[in-house]
């Protein structure tokens, strides 16, 4: 499969990105690592007349640390943010979660800004943010804004991005020693999950509870997340992990399945971050 | 549009529509067809090459999205007298294939693998090359190869134009 005919346009500056998407308008797409992008342009759900290649740009490619945050350039691939020793130190669930997108190949390439672009319901990074509370920092032709990221994810492959703006950072808090889990459900190590759940005890005081594949977007778990603030047990919280989602039923797994792995998960997640258990491994994985 | 890269060791300037995947450039520009296209989606690995010392997918990288780099595919890695590389000796030697489509993006990815890793064990090898599928599943030979090459050193985590493979 070769996408349809396109117009390549290489960049090297985020100055230079902004001018070429204002000039080629909505027909432009920006082009990072291409690993969402592409297959989707190779089967045709994507039919851009222009490509924008910010790859290059090396100014989007760091992790570092930021007052009370960790920063992260739109441009930094799994593979950097998996071995970065900055957010291994400050915020470990991100690289964790680095190390579980796709296989080794993939993460050589996607980058931490296209996922969240692409706002795909099952991907993994985009569900750690969420948990995280990060803040997404657009520039665009107005210039430079930030949005909550919990305001970020509109719907199925829909978000708060507007016409003309590119994604150049991720903010997330510094967690340091705080608990942290990442369970994540597949039919084969490399796939999407089927349903995933990232709990991350936040600076605050708050436990971040989110979850991947239980609705059109990565969303919190907000009945779980209120239910600890409100003093519940980890097994009372975790039962309303699928409170007020509505997921969809594929080949995989049917709504109720799914309902039943978000509690599941969630329990666990919580279990793993609160220090009472180890982290599930693919094998007790799969014993779900 | 114009597009340079350096492939094995020889550097390359040719014509290429920008949406010329890397895995036709290879194969059908410059005539180097060891890279097989399996799945075409970024699942099944065959078409695994080196891209600036990583592993990546060739059927999802744009030719020009290559341009200046150094790129190392099957056909790079024995040595000018064709003296095998460590992982295709090992291959060989632990008959890490069966019909062999996949063979070629399993030697690449697993150089990758050793790179990132120079000793590791029979669950890290399983693990490192969880993006590339056998459908004969010849696994056990495959990862055995891997184990075997892990013998003979750093060497069977490099290529052989001196740069560097990190992962």
């Amino acid at each position: 499969m070769i996408p349809s005919p396109f117009e390549y346009v290489r960049v090297s500056s985020v100055d230079e990105a902004v001018a070429a998407l204002a000039e080629h308008g909505e027909d432009a797409k920006i082009l990072a690592g291409g690993h969402s992008l592409l297959p989707i342009m190779k089967l045709r759900l994507a039919v851009p007349s222009v490509l924008i290649d910010i790859s290059g740009i090396a100014e989007l490619n760091y992790v570092r640390v930021d007052g009370d945050q960790v920063a992260i350039g739109a441009g930094t691939r799994h593979h950097d943010l998996e071995n970065s020793e900055v957010a291994q130190a400050e915020v470990p669930l991100l690289p964790h979660v680095a190390s579980r997108v796709g296989d080794p190949q993939v993460r050589h390439r996607g980058t931490l800004g296209g996922t969240v672009a692409h706002c795909d319901p099952a991907s993994d990074l985009p569900t750690a943010l969420l948990a995280l509370r990060a803040d997404v920092v657009l520039v665009g032709p107005n210039g430079r804004r930030t949005v909550p990221i919990t305001e970020f994810f509109l719907g199925f492959f829909e978000t708060a991005m507007e016409e003309g703006e590119l994604i150049v950072e991720l903010r997330v808090p510094r967690t340091g020693d705080g608990g942290w889990a990442y369970e994540k459900f597949t039919r084969r190590e490399n796939d999407w999950p089927i349903v995933s759940a990232a709990a991350v005890h936040l600076p605050g005081g708050e436990v971040g509870v989110a979850m991947a594949n239980m609705g059109g977007v990565v969303l919190r778990a907000e009945a779980t997340e209120a239910a600890l603030a409100a003093g519940k047990s980890i097994e009372e919280a975790a039962a309303l992990a699928a409170e007020g989602t509505s997921p969809s039923a594929d080949m995989h797994a049917d709504a109720e399945y799914r309902s039943h792995l978000a509690r599941v998960l969630v329990r666990r997640a919580l279990t793993v971050a609160a220090g009472e258990a180890a982290p599930s491994t693919a094998e007790s994985t799969a014993a779900a | 549009m114009q597009v340079s890269m350096t492939v094995n060791g020889q550097q390359r300037t040719d014509e290429v529509e920008p949406r010329m995947l890397l895995a036709h450039h290879l194969r059908d520009t410059l005539g180097l067809t060891a890279t097989n296209i399996g799945c075409d989606s970024t699942s099944c690995g065959a078409c695994t090459v080196i891209v600036d010392g990583l592993s990546v997918k060739s059927c999802t990288v744009l030719a020009l999205q290559v341009e200046g780099s150094q790129v190392t595919t099957l056909e790079g890695l024995a040595g000018e007298d064709g003296e095998l590389h460590p992982v295709q000796a090992a291959f060989q030697s632990e008959h890490g294939l069966q019909c062999g489509f996949c063979t070629s993006g399993m030697v690449m990815a697993s150089v990758g693998v050793l790179a990132a890793n120079p000793d590791p064990t029979d669950r890290e090898v399983r693990e490192g090359l969880e993006g590339n599928l056998c459908r004969c599943t010849g696994y056990h030979n495959i990862v055995r190869a891997v184990l075997k090459a892990a013998e003979a050193g750093p060497v069977a985590g490099q290529v052989p134009q001196s740069q560097e493979v990190s992962a």
